[in-house]
């Protein structure tokens, strides 16, 4: 089954202010920087990765925004973050956390949810497909197995705090499910 | 009130809700490895992790506010239960799931309604906690509302416990819409939220959510308060010193 090509205004502005940046080269050398829990997703991807600046003298600063408020990956970030600008010559960087605005999964990238799905994880659907709320639906979160729809909720939380745990009635494979926030 | 002023109060005021979801996030770990099964057992750590996360925040932000150098460790590690200003819902023991989920219920309902207005509030960082925090509550809150249902409307056992649970519980809701000087000055200064006035909300939604699950809702006959003052229950103490004792032990100790 192919994505209805339809990107939410949150990740259009993000690709934006991307494209507009001033130092490209730093998006592009971080982009292999990855998720400590989901690592088949950047920090881009995932949209944890906020914004990056560099002034006249060359120190880099790097905005990161944690999923969830208790995030235990947040410090493994910035470590990661850091370790990347040390190993491409920087000395002198910071790596920031920023709380406003809140992250969302509307700042997933479509990469990313293509990813997140070759990786076993079903992407949060978009509120078309899931109920009013925008909570977990109960049903029909896509299987990333083998697409089937016919699936059910198992729990509301998974593994971790950003995932909850769906099973497939016809694959018959457990799955997380990537929660819509 | 001068700017220092201010700030101290805010300092205070952020510092209590730091207390409130420390003490919850520790309560709700003890279930760690004894939850009613494995799906269970995990969801109940990551809504721990939820109110965790918030008391770092909060107690970050208070240090800053404070600008004497303490920490967030500081601030959960080296405080007595005197000084401690949780309400006093939170640190009651678990017991059994039903008053697990009772308190839950009650504190979730409370949070949906608290955190939609500290959105609201002037200063910023509140803002942006509550802007996180919001949209983690509402999976908390249909979590415990589910349960709250299945368990009221399952077995005669499982409703007994948890009628046992709201009854029990329900003299310590009062607190969590008190309102005193020092919250008052920051209301008016469009920081604080008014608590007091989500009383009617919450009642009306707590109402409703138990008479769905076929429990009564308690009379208002009795009341428990003291937390915001520094006054509590035994068994805060018994809380801090399993909380604290590997930074008391080692003290300053990182990893």
């Amino acid at each position: 089954m192919s994505d209805i090509p339809v990107v939410s205004n949150a990740w259009a502005e993000r690709l934006q202010h991307r494209q507009q940046s001033q130092v490209p080269e730093l998006w592009d050398m971080l982009d292999v920087v990855n998720d400590p829990e989901v690592p088949a997703l950047s920090l881009w991807d995932l949209g944890v990765l906020c914004d990056l600046h560099k002034d006249e003298y060359g120190k880099v600063t790097v905005w990161i925004t944690p999923t969830y408020s208790g995030c235990p990956a947040i410090s493994t970030m910035q470590d990661d973050i850091e370790s990347e600008l040390a190993r491409a010559g920087f000395n002198d960087y910071e790596v920031k956390t920023k709380l406003a605005p809140a992250w969302t999964t509307d700042w997933l990238s479509p990469e990313g949810r293509r990813k997140l799905r070759e990786y076993g994880i079903a992407p949060p659907t978009q509120s078309a497909c899931g109920n009013a709320s925008g909570l977990t639906p109960e049903f029909g979160v896509e299987c990333p197995h083998c697409s089937s729809s016919d699936t059910k909720r198992l729990s509301e939380f998974g593994s971790t705090a950003c995932k909850a745990l769906f099973q497939c009635n016809d694959c018959h494979e457990a799955f997380d499910y990537f929660k819509q926030i | 009130m001068t700017e220092t002023d201010l700030k101290q109060a805010t300092m205070q005021y952020v510092t209590r809700l730091g207390d409130d979801s420390i003490i919850l996030s520790h309560r709700i770990s003890e279930w760690c490895s004894n939850g009613p099964f494995l799906e269970e057992d995990l969801a109940l750590q990551n809504v721990a992790l939820d109110f965790l996360g918030r008391a770092r925040m909060y107690f970050t932000y208070a240090a800053e506010l404070e600008g004497e150098g303490r920490t967030e460790d500081d601030f959960a590690y080296l405080r007595d239960e005197r000084q401690y200003t949780n309400l006093l819902i939170n640190e009651l023991p678990r017991v059994d799931f039903a008053h697990t989920m009772a308190r839950q219920l009650f504190v979730d309902v409370f949070n949906t309604l608290f955190l939609q207005q500290q959105l609201q509030s002037k200063d910023e960082t509140l803002a942006a906690v509550a802007a996180k925090a919001v949209k983690e509550t509402r999976y908390h809150l249909r979590r415990s509302h589910e349960w709250t249902l299945r368990l009221g409307d399952g077995t005669a056992e499982s409703h007994q416990r948890m009628q046992n649970a709201v009854d029990n519980l329900w003299g310590y809701t009062h607190e969590m819409f008190d309102v005193d000087a020092l919250e008052q000055q920051l209301i008016e200064a469009g920081i604080a939220v008014d608590s007091a006035a989500l009383r009617p909300q919450w009642l009306e939604k707590v109402t409703a959510i138990l008479t769905e699950a076929t429990l009564t809702v308690p009379e208002d006959s009795w009341v428990v308060r003291g937390g915001r003052t520094g006054y509590h229950t035994e068994n805060l103490g018994h809380l801090l010193t399993e909380m604290q004792f590997l930074h008391r032990a080692h003290p300053g100790v990182t990893w």
